[in-house]
């Protein structure tokens, strides 16, 4: 009730100032007035006694700001007071509002834009029920391990047994990746999709939007002709009609029943970690049921799944695992092929398989954006710090007529905290241009990118930074100036105060600070540009530049014989090559650098067969066209290529990479020797390796080659052939041409992916592409304010000793001398700056290890090279103030005391 | 306290305040006239005082405080706590 009254009465003084203010005056004058009398009673003239009076009553001015305080609209009425004042101050210094407005813009919005990626991956939950319920389940096996694989994907037999008896979950359901021709409509078209577990909705619990969702039955093998599509191909393909639910769609030659459509937005498993072991494309079409043949059920060596699964309420993670474990460990005893053996289980949140390896680049970002956001801050403090000295004056009047120094204060916080208001304002928006920016130019490295977007959360945290920046910036500046000393100031002719030693070591600290503070950041970029760079370098064994790539797939459906497909193949490189412009021609199964292996078993004649499955050999495999080790350039170690010759009427043959040769047949000479490949491929029996090739970087860039045996697509044709076409022009020129030869061959053939290869290489450096400029640019920012910095800081410090050079050039101090002084003023501050931030940097560049490609963390040119850029920043920054103070008339400084 | 007490002895204005605690204090007492207004203000808030505008004796508008039941009240606790204060100092003294 009394809060109710209170606020009233403050509403009131707020909208009726004068009459409060009336009311306040009167009573004032009054007791004056009354005291006056008293004295005159007492017989003091009537001057004295009005004299005396007021001097007993105390300072009027003050008592009135106090009572107004008090009676008047209070806080509300000061906080609305200081905006205006603020608004004016600010509006009356649009060169200065506009530097630290942009400043704090930039790093505001930067900060928001990092922090939006951030929330959208690692902090909020995955947009399903109880996502912390949501676990993924992969397997490991310990030659797995030796490869450097320890999450592998599930085998049937593996996931049926689990499904069977692990009761901590509520559900598992298992996921694979597919890719169908889709034909019937306008234009054939290749499509990738989910294979899933009936239960995968369920276990969600998402719904369709339109139709059903599978029954539990269509799991069985030939009852699975069903789908239910995504929004965006339901969107694309059909054009939105509802009417197509119920209807048919022909997949790689077959009429699947389309029984739903998803909801915008649903596009599991998409973007949770766990696509690239599926293979799944960007764009994911349609789910449909995983069902297997039976014989491929039982398979404890085909691991081509992955598994997710939902815990019980109260479940745990351990219980869990230990119950799988404890599947495996039966499955291994029941196992008697080698293949089966030794296998075993891992699993953890699902989130974490969301986040992956992006958690620490994206922390590492935050980190350097935080740090660009607290040079902003400095750099303002600064800019804050000299316009206090401009005002000091005002504030010294406004102090000598009772202003209270917390009132002073309060005004000048409001002012730097509607700076940094406004500059967040700007900075959000930067940021919702920024989100976009970051998420495009991440070229899907980001988890969740669709995700992404300036969310409450977000905005709450541009606020918060924006009115701690305010606080932060503004405090030191206020609380130094509200305490002048007012005689100095006020004096006749001052020269405005603030060239008190203290106020000026303030301003070099700042300094310091952010030369620190640009310096780890410009180490923490130069270390991520340099192991960028030196990826770039690396040699991928291959020749990428001027080949334009296309895949081809053939569907078992359509092209069920081997020779069939063999055919196809060579009719289009043929075709191909006779193209006008057309170096050479070749076909791979998978392109090199595609981020994914595939491995098989082998055994070499006349060695022992394999006891434990630690022991089987395995490959990465590849089936290669007659002329695709020429076409990539890829250099012949021994023996030959494949050849025209070598079809499958003629004996198998397989080329071998150097990796391979060296870990198989050590001191022998491979060629001629016979190796027998067994798993994916169609059993050809003992084949003779007729050449060793070089090493390719089949994985990834920055993964050491694995060993590879080649098979010729004559004699194994795999179902997916990528075509490489050396250019002797642009490569992408070709494209058009080469379509209308495949046309030529077969009218319904779709093509994907056409690409010049230097793209596709492109995107196999993208992370570390997109971390080193995001990074580079945050340091190039922040060099820049630092550079700002400085100069501000030595650009006053001349206008303070404009006297003082002024009566050293006139005792005859040269040119080289005032440049000196100054510029050395600057160096000393800079290096000071330097070595904490060398210091800083050394320490947490290290949590960058993981990001870095062949170089160290404490890479001696990289901290070197920074510290001599930032120091030539800084003393450039600083030669412009220097040069200005050797210009310094001697006869005006001193006639300006 | 000691406008609430000057208070309690019937409404007064500023000025009345001030002299009544002179006359009460027999002039020992002689607080900075000025910082009177806003002590007021703030006990008014609180609810402690009401104020009216009202003609004086020699017929000037003046604004008179009066003490409020919890004004009352307020007094009474403080009172009674300054006694205890004055009572233990008194014989901290007389211990020594």
């Amino acid at each position: 009730m009394r809060w109710g009254n209170l606020l009233l009465a403050r509403l009131y003084g707020l909208f009726r100032r004068d009459a409060v203010m009336q009311d306040i005056d009167e009573e004032l004058r009054l007791h004056v007035e009354l005291e006056a009398q008293t004295n005159i009673a007492r017989g003091m003239t009537p001057e004295k006694a009005l004299w005396a009076a007021r001097r007993s009553f105390g300072n009027v001015g003050y008592i009135k700001d106090l009572a107004y305080e008090i009676r008047g609209g209070g806080i509300m009425e000061t906080i609305w007071q200081d905006l205006r004042y603020a608004l004016r101050m600010l509006g009356k210094n649009p060169g200065f509002t506009a530097v630290a407005v942009i400043t704090l813009a930039l790093g505001i919005g930067a900060t928001t834009a990092i922090f939006s990626v951030v929330n959208a991956v690692l902090l909020r939950p995955l947009p399903f029920d109880h996502p912390d319920q949501l676990t993924a389940v992969w397997q490991t096996h310990p030659f797995g391990k030796k490869l450097g694989y320890d999450h592998l994907p599930v085998a049937p037999a593996d996931f049926d047994a689990w499904r069977r008896s692990a009761d901590a979950f509520a559900g598992l359901t298992a996921l694979a990746g597919g890719n169908w021709n889709v034909t019937g409509g306008d234009e054939p078209e290749r499509i990738s999709g989910a294979r899933v577990s009936t239960n995968m909705l369920g276990l969600l619990r998402a719904r369709p939007a339109l139709g059903r969702d599978f029954a539990p039955d269509e799991e069985t093998f030939g009852k699975n002709r069903v789908v239910i599509l995504s929004y965006g191909f339901w969107q694309r393909r059909f054009g939105g009609d509802p009417k197509v639910v119920g209807t048919q769609i022909m997949l790689d030659g077959d009429p699947f029943q389309i029984i739903g459509v998803m909801p915008r937005g649903f596009s599991f498993p998409r973007g949770m970690g766990i696509d690239p072991a599926l293979g799944l494309d960007d764009d994911l079409a349609l789910w449909t049921p995983l069902a297997l043949p039976p014989d491929q059920l039982v398979s404890r060596g085909n691991h081509f799944m992955a598994a997710v699964g939902r815990l019980k309420p109260g479940a745990t993670f351990a219980q869990a695992l230990a119950q799988l474990a404890a599947v495996e460990q039966r499955l291994d005893e029941q196992s008697s092929a080698a293949a089966g053996k030794d296998w075993n289980v891992t699993l953890g949140p699902l989130h974490e398989q969301v986040v992956g390896k992006s958690r620490r680049a994206l922390l590492l970002l935050l980190g350097a954006v935080v740090f660009v956001l607290l040079i902003a801050c400095a750099n303002v403090a600064n800019l804050l710090l000299a316009r206090a000295n401009a005002r000091h004056k005002e504030i010294a009047i406004r102090t000598a007529l009772g202003a209270a120094r917390w009132r002073i204060v309060r005004q000048l916080l409001t002012e730097s905290v509607l700076l940094a208001l406004v500059g967040g304002a700007l900075g959000v928006l930067l940021a919702v241009w920024g989100v976009d920016a970051l998420v495009a130019m991440s070229a899907g490295n980001i988890p969740r990118a669709a995700e992404v977007g300036i969310d409450a959360r977000v905005l709450f945290l541009a606020l918060g930074v924006a009115l701690a920046t305010g606080l932060a910036f503004g405090l030191a500046p206020a609380l130094q100036s509200s305490r002048p000393d007012l005689n100095e100031s006020l004096k006749e002719g001052s020269r405005g105060g603030g060239s008190s030693p203290r106020r000026q070591r303030v301003r070099s600290a700042l300094v310091v600070a952010e030369i620190a503070l640009a310096l780890v950041l410009l180490t923490g970029a130069g270390l991520l540009v340099k192991s960028f760079a030196r990826l770039q370098n690396v040699r991928p064994g291959f020749d990428y530049e001027d080949v334009l790539t296309m895949t081809l797939f053939l569907p078992d459906a359509r092209y069920p014989e081997e020779r069939k497909r063999a055919n196809f193949y060579r009719q289009v490189l043929e075709r191909v090559r006779r193209l006008p412009g057309v170096e050479s021609a070749g076909g791979v199964s998978q392109l090199p650098l595609g981020g994914s292996e595939e491995i098989d078993g082998l055994e070499i004649e006349g060695r022992p067969r394999a006891e434990t499955a630690a022991a089987v050999m395995t490959a990465a495999f590849r089936v290669v066209s007659p002329d695709y080790f020429k076409t990539l350039r890829i250099p012949l170690l021994r023996g030959r290529y494949f050849t025209e010759q070598d079809t499958a009427d003629a004996p198998g043959v397989m080329i071998i990479d150097e990796t391979f040769a060296r870990r198989y047949f050590p001191g022998e000479d491979p060629v001629g020797k016979r190796v027998d490949e067994q798993g994916s491929l169609q059993p050809k029996g003992y084949m003779t390796i007729v050449g060793v090739v070089a090493s390719v970087k089949h994985t990834s860039l920055d993964s050491d080659p694995k060993p590879t045996m080649y098979l010729s697509s004559q004699q194994s044709p795999w179902h997916t052939m990528v075509l490489t076409v050396r250019s002797k022009t642009d490569p992408t020129a070709l494209a058009a041409a080469v379509r209308r030869e495949i046309a030529q061959v077969d009218p319904d053939q779709p093509i994907a992916d056409v690409a010049p290869f230097e793209q596709v290489f492109g995107r196999a450096v993208a992370p570390q592409r997109f971390n080193s400029t995001l990074l580079g640019a945050f340091a190039a920012v922040a060099a820049l304010l630092a550079a700002v910095g400085i100069y501000g800081v030595i650009a006053y410090g001349v206008s303070q000793r404009a006297h003082e050079i002024g009566v050293r050039v006139a005792l005859g101090a040269q040119r080289a001398d005032i440049l000196r002084l100054i510029v050395g003023q600057a160096m000393a501050l800079t290096l000071v700056g330097v070595g904490l931030g060398l210091g800083a940097a050394l320490v947490l560049t290290r949590t960058m290890r993981g990001l870095l490609f062949e170089v160290s963390a404490s890479d001696p040119s990289v901290f070197v090279g920074v510290a001599l850029l930032l120091t030539s920043v800084a003393f450039t920054a600083s030669l412009i103030p220097a040069r200005r103070a050797t210009r310094i008339d001697p006869l005006i400084a001193l006639r300006y005391e | 306290m000691l406008i609430l007490k000057a208070l309690s002895l019937g409404p007064l204005h500023g000025y009345g305040v001030i002299q009544r605690i002179r006359q009460l204090s027999d002039q020992m007492l002689s607080v900075e006239q000025g910082s009177l207004y806003p002590a007021l203000y703030r006990i008014e808030q609180k609810g402690w005082v009401t104020s009216k505008w009202e003609m004086n004796e020699t017929g000037r508008r003046a604004k008179f405080y009066a003490l409020t039941k919890a004004g009352r009240k307020q007094l009474t606790a403080e009172e009674e706590s300054w006694d205890r204060l004055a009572l233990a100092i008194a014989k901290v003294r007389q211990a020594t």
